[in-house]
């Protein structure tokens, strides 16, 4: 591929893509790590924690990643913006 | 998805039962039927679905394949949804947990849970790649990013292996209704497998005519149902049969019995410590596979911007808490003493959730739920024969056979060769026994996750070579071949007798495909190290570093050098 390489994108700041890898990161560990949760109690309407304490992380996981779309998604348009020269940083 | 429960299940499965004579449910049978033909006719019309009238017959994969990569977020979510969380799961995942508990059915909860992170972070990169060169399969990206046809076909027949026992598993998730639909009793075979063959050939007919976009609609239908069924099921079965607490103390009672084959409990409702290295790694290795195999990729490749799947990954996990639920109905059943008698008189957990709709609703109303999980078969089985075929024509034929290929030339191809991908997983199930096709499926979890290297390392980095690359898929894929061949089915003594063992040099049990990844990773960074030590130069990347970041205004790679020709040869 000879043509130069046109950036889509401007530079990346560190802070927004950190803080999201956490968030990620976060929702990624905490389901794996079993001796946590496996365990009977507390039970909640009579199931035991090991169910509902998994089945409550599809909730958190999912709230976990929309924080991390909209600090990507904010810094993804800077960026776009600083290349394409449309609106302001 | 998870096949490594049926294993178990099977194991369960062996006391002969009175009578497995059933009379044919009529009432359940004419809705079942009914919804088919409704889908059938959608599924036909799907070719003239946004399609626009210059691109009528589909002659381009872009548009046959990908469905126009137009979809957005709200078709992505059925479609994905209804890809990726197929009938065979709704039927082994409770049955799983019937039969053994926790350890191998629950573990699809934080497998579906972590899975969509791992998605949220990869796919948006894989995508903005594919969009700019126009890569259809994830083959196609491997070809372009390391410049080798060899290991773009290594990917290619991995995802064609791993595929083609799925497509089989999903007639399983059909037959299983038929069963308990009183069809199929076993004394004519040809008219047992009748319907079975008539939904094949419907469903190979509109695959054929609407490509990716008849099961992105009849998706819509089917997740409709499914949730009608479950949100139904969940607010009305555990308080039916005298709360939660009550089928937990039913289903500990079942599981920690004797089980007279091996000597230990049948399992656990909560995993011991034994069992956490083998839950966990269950879950990863599975999730990280997932997005490996060609029709989850074929879901995202037809999104119809960068952002797209970002934002499925975030509402998918509705589905994972449906799944969730569902897998508790297994721990129901038990509880309401279902009775998964197949038609040879013997106990098959498969038929449990079928089973237990049954006995518990009308029959109008099973026959919706019924029908939710048939047409669940169909909407993966369309994308996973597309998905198989595109990798077919576009790494295959195209690549070692007839590089001048037309685009209309592979459509064409391509459509052919659904057809056969879907014969062939007909004469799977009906020619051979089921369990073979559980232990393909299997496998294929194994192999699919050693295309992982090369997909997600270079999604980030050009650093990997090729050879080092294919070398450690290779290693992989013997590894993780001979380790699964050797856990023996304590109960059948059959080998493929599930997907963990121990971690070598230690006792630790875990997932076959997590060690078979971690062998050719490490294999992957060694043989990189080593050839650059001998200064083996390895350059023929056709993309570039903002190839990743693009979004669906930037310009695609063939505009690109449109406008600035190539300086050099």
């Amino acid at each position: 591929m000879s043509a130069p390489d046109v950036p889509t994108r401007g530079p990346a700041r560190v802070a927004p893509y950190l803080i999201a890898g956490i968030l990620v990161a976060i929702a990624i560990v905490m389901p794996l790590t079993v001796p946590i949760y496996a365990r009977a109690t507390p039970e909640l309407w009579g199931m035991p924690f090991f169910y509902w304490y998994q089945l409550l992380w599809v909730f958190i996981a999912a709230g976990l990643l929309a924080v991390a779309y909209v600090i990507v998604t904010r810094e993804d348009r800077r960026r776009r913006a600083a290349v394409r020269g449309e609106g302001t940083r | 998805m998870s096949a490594h429960l049926l294993a178990l299940a099977a194991a369960a499965a062996a006391a002969p039962a009175a009578n497995g004579h059933r009379p044919v449910n009529w009432v359940a049978l004419i809705v079942v039927v009914v919804l088919f033909v409704l889908v059938a006719v959608i599924g036909f019309l799907a070719a003239r679905w946004r399609t626009d009238p210059s691109a009528r017959g589909l002659h381009t994969l872009d548009e046959w394949g990908l469905g126009g990569r137009g979809f957005g977020t709200w078709v992505t979510w059925f479609l994905l949804g209804g890809d990726l969380y197929t009938a065979y799961t709704f039927v082994a995942v409770p049955a799983a947990m019937w039969a053994s508990g926790a350890v191998s059915g629950f573990f699809a909860v934080p497998y579906t849970v972590v899975l969509y992170p791992i998605v949220f972070i990869l796919m948006s990169r894989l995508w903005s790649v594919s969009h700019r060169h126009g890569y259809v399969t994830p083959a196609d990206f491997v070809g372009g990013r390391y410049g080798s046809r060899w290991l773009s076909l290594a990917v290619a027949v991995t995802g064609i292996v791993a595929t083609m026992p799925y497509i089989a598993l999903q007639l399983v998730g059909i037959r299983a209704v038929l069963t308990v639909l009183g069809l199929g009793s076993n004394s004519n075979p040809l008219m047992a497998d009748l319907p079975l063959i008539i939904a094949f050939v419907v469903l190979a007919a509109y695959t054929y005519t609407g490509g990716l976009r008849a099961p992105a609609l009849i998706a819509v239908v089917k997740d409709v149902l499914i949730y009608i069924a479950i949100i139904v099921a969940i607010a009305y079965l555990p308080a039916h049969f005298g709360g939660w607490g009550g089928i937990f103390d039913a289903a500990e009672k079942k599981l920690s019995a004797t089980n007279p084959a091996t000597g230990a409990p049948f399992g656990a409702v909560i995993p011991g410590a034994a069992g956490f290295n083998a839950y966990w790694t269950l879950a990863l290795g599975s999730a990280m596979a997932l997005f490996m195999y060609p029709h989850s990729i074929t879901g995202v490749l037809a999104t119809k911007s960068r952002n797209t799947i970002r934002r499925n990954a975030m509402v998918l996990p509705l589905y994972s808490l449906m799944l969730g639920f569902l897998a508790l109905l297994g721990y129901v059943a038990i509880k309401a003493g279902t009775q998964p008698i197949d038609t040879n008189g013997a106990i098959n957990a498969q038929l449990v959730v079928p089973q237990l709709f049954l006995d518990s609703f009308p029959s109008w109303f099973s026959g919706v739920a019924l029908a939710a999980i048939a047409i669940g078969a169909l909407v993966p089985a369309a994308i996973m024969s597309i998905a198989a075929s595109n990798l077919f024509t576009r790494n295959i034929y195209r690549d070692f056979f007839k590089k001048d290929a037309t685009p209309k030339h592979e459509a064409n191809v391509s459509k052919l060769v659904s057809l056969i991908v879907k014969v062939g997983a007909l004469v799977f199930v009906l020619g051979l026994d089921q369990s073979s096709a559980i232990n393909f499926q299997l496998l294929g979890g194994i192999w699919i996750l050693q295309t992982f290297p090369s997909i997600v390392a270079g999604l980030y980095t050009g650093w990997f070579n090729k050879w080092a690359l294919l070398v450690g898929w290779a290693a992989g894929i013997l590894y993780g071949t001979i380790t699964a061949y050797d856990v023996v089915n304590p109960a059948t003594h059959a080998h493929f007798g599930g997907s963990i063992a121990a971690f070598p040099g230690t006792s630790t049990t875990v997932y076959i495909g997590v060690t078979a990844f971690l062998l050719n990773a490490v294999i992957a960074v060694l043989g990189t190290l080593i050839l650059r030590a001998f200064r083996v130069k390895d350059v023929a990347d056709q993309t570039r570093p903002s190839d990743f970041d693009a979004d669906e205004n930037d310009p695609k790679v063939v505009e690109i050098e449109r406008s600035e020709p190539l300086l050099e040869p």
